[in-house]
């Protein structure tokens, strides 16, 4: 079992809808994750069918019992959040402040303040169109990525992966440096980097790699729009070459990513040329590198 | 109120959706009539000032309070390990190890240790630098590398400029991307948000998602779509269902993304931008004020 | 000697859990009494914070001489884990906690 992360620093690349080409080819051999928890985008392409879902509680609340308050306003002071205020009469916890330190209900006399997990998000397993199976999430509004989300989906996958007897694992990763990616990252293969020749796109992409670094994980690269900008796609080409880094291919600015979007299709489903070949062929060789290694090993 | 910056946070549901170009572009557009202040609260990847070259006038630290073990004070009573949620603070057999990046700075176990063998001190996150191009004042925070949250730093970052630019007509605000919590931390105050997103069924899906957490934040908001003509009008239905102003449709050009890759200002190159901003302006203006709406 | 696992299950042939503060058991052998026993640590797993401290807290308590995981414990992990007397080593995914303790044994694991 062999799992493939897909990261680029910062959205925008086309990183998800490589990501999904990808589900394409693996078909059902590969095992889709969805990492990009804060914005999920990638199931729009995949006719998931929602077949499992269940929420998903990340971190602590808290929340006043107003009956049992005798408004001796200790918490209130205590909380360095500011979270806690008096209304209509009434201590409450505004609960998008809350931090969920759980100091409050340390400092009540009447036990008045109860912690209680807090609802983050949702997660799905779905039956998806390239006769796989997909896990996804939905992190809710003001949620804090910790990166467990994250985690889960990525846990689920696994574990269904090695049930089903499926070789591959597709992780659609995290944007940024944080947690999130950290999460995205950990237990990984391989990752594939996609990255735009632009100004931001090669600090990103740098940013990234000091991260997959740390993991000793082999890593390609896609450079998408490659055409924008051929003095900067020059640039990165170089950075590969220092780093070591598999340069997959370069991918022209091409509209057509869009056009297959709107249908609802990934781009090796609608376009039968140039980028079809390119990624196919990307494709074939992250599954050698992947396969290589693990005789290196 | 009345004489407090008009502060007008640009954020998307996703990063990538050209949140940043319009921050840069506005900024330095309006920057060409009067003094503003753009802040960039992206604090974990802070990219604006890639755009920009100015004169650094101004550096300071971040900082965060942490615990630090008094030793000789401490009973090994084991209490902060217990209240810390957060598993920022250990007692591992005689030692007392405090994890600086983990701690949220509640004062719990500080306050709670019988003996004081947790004082708070202060602790570096990160920098904060304020750059100047004639009109234009540039504030950005950068996350030290390691520190995860970044919340306390966008605050700080916002207060700074709040406390510092208090006599400009107008703040503006790149925010993080998503919908977690540095967004809400990032637009809480703001007078107005402009929401920026690509007429693509990624764009929608991002965008319902943004107009959401807006709408449980009660902002004014108004949406600019970026790189219109590709995609289909899903968004552009979508807006005028729920309501909400289409405050600009930027056109897809190959050009526009040319100039971007290399770092340059779109407006100056192309006029139809320029009127374009203009508008997205007077709009804000006026929302902030509470003409609108 | 006492030796410690991150695993999924709480046998000789679980898998080994490849993560260390979010693992699901951790398992430990004693080769005097050669005797497997496992503690479940599901309540760390469900933690949005410091998962990884509190593992090692964990560990602490009891104490073994040998730790052996998948990916390696995080930076805040190995800070917590260096206060004790206890060797680490890594990289045992993909394998069950038999397999790995094998490797362990030929010196085919790599110590952190
Ligand atoms: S749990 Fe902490 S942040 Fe939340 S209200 Fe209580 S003291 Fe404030
Ligand atoms: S500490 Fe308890 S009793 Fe006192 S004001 Fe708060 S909730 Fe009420
Ligand atoms: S609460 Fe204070 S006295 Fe007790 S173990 Fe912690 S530092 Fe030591
Ligand atoms: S201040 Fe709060 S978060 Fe920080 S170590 Fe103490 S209890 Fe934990």
């Amino acid at each position: 079992m062999k799992e493939i992360v897909i990261i680029s620093g910062k959205g925008g690349t086309g990183k998800t809808s490589i990501t999904a080409s990808f589900a394409v080819l693996g078909g059902n051999n590969a095992v889709v994750a969805d990492c990009d928890v804060d914005a999920a985008d990638m199931h729009l392409l995949m006719q998931p069918d929602f077949d499992f879902s269940e929420d998903f509680y990340s971190g602590e609340l808290a929340t006043i019992d107003a009956n049992n308050c005798i408004r001796c306003n200790k918490c209130a002071k205590v909380c360095r959040f500011g979270a806690i205020s008096i209304r209509s009469m009434q201590y409450v916890i505004d609960p998008l402040s809350c931090e969920g330190c759980g100091y409050c209900a340390r400092v009540c006399p009447t036990e008045a303040i109860t912690n209680k997990n807090r609802l983050a998000g949702k997660w799905y397993i779905s039956n998806i169109k390239t006769g796989s199976i997909m896990v996804h999430a939905r992190l809710g509004i003001g949620a804090d990525n910790s990166g467990k989300l994250v985690a889960k989906v990525k846990n689920e996958a696994r574990d269904i992966a090695f049930e089903e007897r499926k070789d591959i694992i597709l992780v659609d990763g995290s944007p940024g440096v944080g947690c999130p990616v950290v999460s995205s990252l950990s237990g990984a293969n391989f990752v594939v980097l996609v990255t735009e020749p632009s100004v931001s796109g090669l600090h990103d992409l740098k940013r990234v790699y000091e991260l997959v670094k740390k993991f000793k994980i082999k890593a390609g690269c896609i450079i998408n729009k490659s055409d924008v900008n051929p003095k900067k796609r020059d640039e990165i080409v170089g950075f590969l070459a220092e780093e070591n880094i598999v340069h997959l291919a370069d991918l022209p600015y091409d509209e057509n990513f869009t056009s297959a979007m709107t249908q609802g299709q990934t781009i090796v489903e609608y376009d039968q040329n140039s980028i079809k070949t390119l990624l196919t062929s990307s494709w074939e060789r992250i599954k050698q590198l992947v396969i290589n290694q693990n005789h290196n090993r | 109120m009345t004489n407090s910056p008009a502060r007008i946070a640009i954020a998307s549901g996703k990063g990538g959706t050209g949140k940043t170009t319009l921050a840069t572009n506005l900024a330095a557009y309006i920057a060409e009539q009067e003094e503003v202040v753009l802040v960039d609260l992206d604090v974990e990847e802070p990219n604006s000032g890639l755009f920009f070259k100015g004169d650094l006038i101004h550096e300071e630290s971040n900082f965060k309070m942490i615990p630090q073990w008094d030793e000789p004070k401490c009973t090994f009573c084991g209490l902060c390990q217990k209240v810390c949620n957060f598993h920022a603070v250990l007692q591992l057999g005689p030692t007392i190890l405090v994890f600086p990046e983990l701690c949220h700075s509640c004062y719990a176990c500080s306050e709670l240790c019988p003996t004081d063998a947790l004082p708070m001190i202060s602790k570096r996150t990160g920098k904060l630098s304020d750059f100047r191009i004639n009109n234009l004042h540039f504030v950005e925070s950068r996350l030290d590398v390691g520190e995860e949250q970044a919340v306390p730093t966008i605050s700080k970052t916002k207060q700074y400029s709040n406390e510092n630019y208090a006599h400009l007509r107008i703040e503006i605000y790149d925010c993080p991307p998503g919908t977690s919590c540095p967004v809400i931390e990032a637009t809480k105050n703001a007078d107005f948000v402009i929401l920026i997103t690509e007429p693509t069924p990624f764009g929608l899906h991002d965008l319902t998602l943004a107009i959401e957490t807006m709408r449980t934040l009660k902002k004014p908001m108004g949406v600019v779509v970026n790189r219109y003509g590709i995609g289909n009008d899903a968004v552009i239905d979508y807006c005028q269902k729920e309501n909400i102003t289409i405050l600009a449709k930027i056109p897809n050009s190959r050009r526009i993304a040319e100039l971007y890759s290399s770092g340059k200002l779109i407006y100056q190159e192309i006029p139809e931008v320029k009127e374009l901003l203009s508008n997205i302006l007077d709009y804000c203006l006026k929302a902030s004020k509470g003409d609108i709406e | 000697m006492k030796i410690a696992f991150t695993a999924k299950g709480t046998v000789w042939d679980s898998m080994m859990d490849p993560r260390f503060g979010r693992t699901m058991f951790i398992v430990l052998y004693d080769d005097e009494s050669r005797t497997l026993t496992s503690f479940d640590n599901g309540v760390v797993e469900n933690e949005a914070h410091g998962a990884g401290t509190a593992t090692a807290q964990k560990i602490f308590e009891l104490s073994p001489d040998v730790l052996i995981t998948g990916n390696g414990p995080g930076s805040h992990a190995v800070q917590a884990l260096k206060q004790m007397n206890m060797r680490i080593f890594a990289e045992a995914h993909d394998m069950t906690i038999k397999q790995a303790f094998e490797k362990y044994k030929k010196g085919e694991l790599k110590e952190i």
